[in-house]
């Protein structure tokens, strides 16, 4: 119950955070300041935001459905949240004779979940856009639905290589799994077309740059959330950094080795166990902030795909490319033994 | 897809049966199963920089159909100018093209020394070249960096942008503004360059190219940025020249006419520099005509700094050219002088002129004709983004919505100079 809590107090302040450090790495990019004015260094700035979210005055089109309209975003906001449950901090540690494992759920189908509850998220979007009634965000809906789909196909299959190797649904088993070799067997090492498909699959889930074509604002206005306004539009933008997260933690997890990192084991021999767990949990999070800082960099420095661009990459490059990686793993997995 | 693919998938789709087909008695026909949706692009919507609309008939997210709608911002310039003395129209022409209000601005003052004719000298003539050159610099970077923006990419247009800022700086320094400058008087200019403005000139040149190539190194050869612009808003060069296209949009469908070539004025045969030619007609064209326009416009600044003439920086034309100020005050010909331009009180040649510039975006021409007033009798500008405009419908019908707002970008429709 405490690791609930206080996972779902990390993935906000480190979604939180994202938004500040998203607008300093965009003009760290672009040669600007950023915000700088609330608190040191502007670190104050997504309070700011939030309050300034809050207080604004709450729009809801009459000819909107109001009940779909309010429930798009906090759908979106649920189902963000709920994937970080699976995700495995760090070995487990004893406390007080007992072993607490450094993750909510240890579920068996830890993977298979992320990917339901992530394709759940398409309903928020869908739902928001649609109860919306404006042609802009029925769009935006209708477009974030198609892509979030198309590529869950091809992360799927990716995945299914890494469950090939490592022959377990759990995340935690799949972490561990890459325990080898001084904390070096990494995934990627393996499966470096895998991890790329799973890579753009990521963006394409996460609706980030460059396939932010739900939201394109120079296209779209707005996108899904064009009627939106005060702490509504907040889920909506906050659920994205929300899962900009949890898809650098799942990158990290399957194929940068999770909490594992290199001569681990000859820290592990030389320090006591609560210190290891925090050395690893300060490894597991540092790889998701260098994969967010990631995801940011590729946000400011390309352009967006046209829709149909995005299809052809998605089903006809993506998804045979997938499936060649699980057929070549299969095989190579078959003539090892 | 045919009608019928589509309709029997609707049939499945929808779980209706053959029978669906006949309502009221009446077979549904093509037209009537194919659902268009109407789709308001514009007056005010972040991709048309500016304010006009296109009612959009949309096939899911291909345009059917386009109507654009103009006049949102029209103000009736060539009526107002009809009411105005000669000096008192460049406050007008400025907010023609605002992102290069200096060329419109030169333009009419070519147009009334063609008039008056009034011959300038060199120097004025390679002055006003380099603040024509900066200014199509400044217009070219808004264009292409608005079309990097509205593929997705914002920071190249954030380079750039600052070095529109020095431009704008160069502007103040000559002329105290910034964006409708009013930079230029009948005859010359109301003062000399500084040394300073000679220094910044300078600092620009060494400058600019640095970022200019960084932006091309980021958007230019991108590949998601190429997908997007090739082969999108596509215009032969037949269609371009019947719908009377002209600058960097012709020029990127595949014909060479500029105007500063092919009639020089302001001694631009005195110049050596390129013009860029494309072949398809498309944005990626459009786009990489502009970036070598930048480039050539560069060492036309260059040439001009380098071979700078001595002389004045006005002609000789007291009836137009305000006097000093000390001559004002100090002497009685300066003070009726004065007192006549302001109140527009001299009177002009009667006759009929036509005079074209190449503007930021096009062949920018005035027809001004005189009755020998004060003011002109009739006065009408050409107007290259009007007639872009029209061919806007024609150039986005099939494609997509993105394509839509990529072609008006690269296009470089100023609503401005749209509605006048």
């Amino acid at each position: 119950m405490v690791l609930v809590l206080v996972l779902f107090l990390v993935s906000i302040t480190i979604a939180a955070y994202s938004t500040f450090s998203e607008r300093k790495v965009a003009a760290f990019i672009q040669d600007r300041l950023g915000p700088n004015r609330a608190g040191p260094f502007g670190l104050l700035q997504p309070l700011a935001d939030g309050v300034k979210m809050i207080m604004k005055e709450e729009i809801i089109p009459t000819t909107s459905n109001t009940i779909l309209f309010v429930g798009g975003p906090a759908i979106t906001m649920i189902t963000a949240l709920m994937t970080s449950a699976v995700i495995p901090w760090g070995p487990s540690i004893t406390i007080a004779g007992q072993k607490v494992a450094l993750q909510v759920a240890d579920i068996n189908v830890g993977v298979l979940y992320v990917m339901g509850v992530v394709s759940l998220g398409v309903y928020g979007i869908m739902i928001g856009g649609w109860a919306s009634n404006n042609k802009f965000a029925l769009l935006g809906a209708v477009r974030a639905s198609t892509q979030m789909i198309s590529y869950e196909l091809a992360m799927g299959m990716s995945v299914i290589a890494i469950i090939m190797t490592t022959g377990s649904l759990s995340i935690g088993n799949i972490v561990h799994h890459q325990n080898g070799w001084h904390g070096m067997e990494w995934n990627i090492i393996a499966q470096p077309l895998g991890f790329l498909i799973f890579l753009i699959c990521a963006f394409a889930e996460c609706n980030r740059t460059p396939f932010d074509l739900p939201e394109s604002e120079t296209e779209l206005v707005g996108g899904y959330h064009t009627e939106y306004s005060s702490m509504k539009l907040g889920f909506y933008l906050f659920a994205e950094y929300v899962n900009m997260f949890i898809s650098s933690a799942m990158i990290t997890c399957l194929y940068f080795g999770g909490y594992n990192f290199p001569l681990m084991d000859w820290v592990q021999s030389n320090t006591n166990e609560i210190w290891f767990a925090l050395i690893c949990v300060g490894v597991f999070l540092a790889k998701i902030i260098f994969f967010i800082f990631f995801f940011m960099w590729i946000r400011w420095t390309i352009p967006r795909f046209r829709f149909d661009q995005l299809m052809n990459l998605g089903w006809k490059v993506l998804l045979p490319l997938s499936i060649l990686n699980m057929l070549l793993t299969g095989a190579f997995i078959i003539f090892n033994q | 897809m045919t009608i019928q693919e589509l309709i029997k998938m609707i049939n499945i789709s929808g779980g209706s049966s053959e029978h669906d087909h006949i309502m009221h008695g009446k077979e549904i026909t093509e037209k009537e199963i194919k659902q268009y949706n109407f789709l308001n692009l514009g007056p005010t919507h972040p991709a048309t920089h500016g304010i006009f609309q296109n009612v959009l008939k949309m096939d899911g997210e291909i345009i059917v159909d386009a109507e654009p709608t103009i006049g949102y911002i029209h103000r009736a310039f060539e009526k107002l100018a009809e009411h105005r003395p000669f000096y008192q129209i460049p406050t007008i022409t400025d907010r023609l093209n605002y992102c290069s209000a200096p060329i419109n601005n030169i333009g009419w003052h070519l147009t009334v020394e063609k008039l008056l004719k009034i011959e300038t000298p060199k120097r004025v003539d390679y002055l006003r070249v380099i603040i024509m050159e900066l200014a199509r610099i400044a217009d070219h970077i808004v264009c292409n960096s608005v079309i990097a923006v509205d593929t997705g990419a914002l920071t190249g247009f954030l380079y750039v942008f600052q070095w529109r800022e020095k431009i704008y700086e160069i502007y103040e320094q000559i002329c105290g503004a910034r964006l409708t400058t009013n930079i230029g008087r009948i005859g010359g200019f109301e003062r000399d360059f500084s040394e300073n403005v000679f220094l910044n000139i300078n600092s620009f040149l060494k400058e600019f190219p640095k970022v200019l190539s960084e932006f091309e190194k980021l958007v230019m050869r991108n590949r998601i940025f190429m997908d997007r612009t090739i082969d999108v808003g596509k215009i032969t060069p037949e269609r371009a020249l019947e719908y009377s296209f002209s600058g960097p949009n012709l020029r990127a469908a595949g014909v060479d006419y500029d105007v500063r070539v092919m009639s020089p004025y302001c001694s631009y045969e005195d110049f050596d520099f390129k013009i860029p030619v494309g072949t398809a007609g498309d944005s990626y064209d459009r786009f990489c005509v502009r970036q070598e326009e930048m480039w050539q416009s560069l060492s036309i600044i260059q040439q001009a700094v380098q071979n700078m003439p001595q002389g004045s920086y006005h002609a000789d034309v007291p009836e137009f050219y305000l006097p000093p100020k000390e001559e004002v005050y100090g002497s009685m010909e300066g003070l009726i002088w004065h007192f006549k331009i302001v109140m527009g009180e001299i009177d002009v040649p009667k006759g009929q002129v036509y005079h074209s510039v190449e503007g930021g975006n096009g062949e920018l021409g005035f027809y001004l004709v005189s009755d020998g007033g004060r003011q002109p009798y009739r006065l009408h500008f050409r107007r290259p983004s009007f007639i872009y405009y029209q061919a806007y419908p024609e150039m986005i019908v099939g494609s997509m919505l993105s394509d839509a707002i990529l072609t008006m970008s690269s296009m470089n429709v100023i609503a401005g100079e749209l509605d006048a």
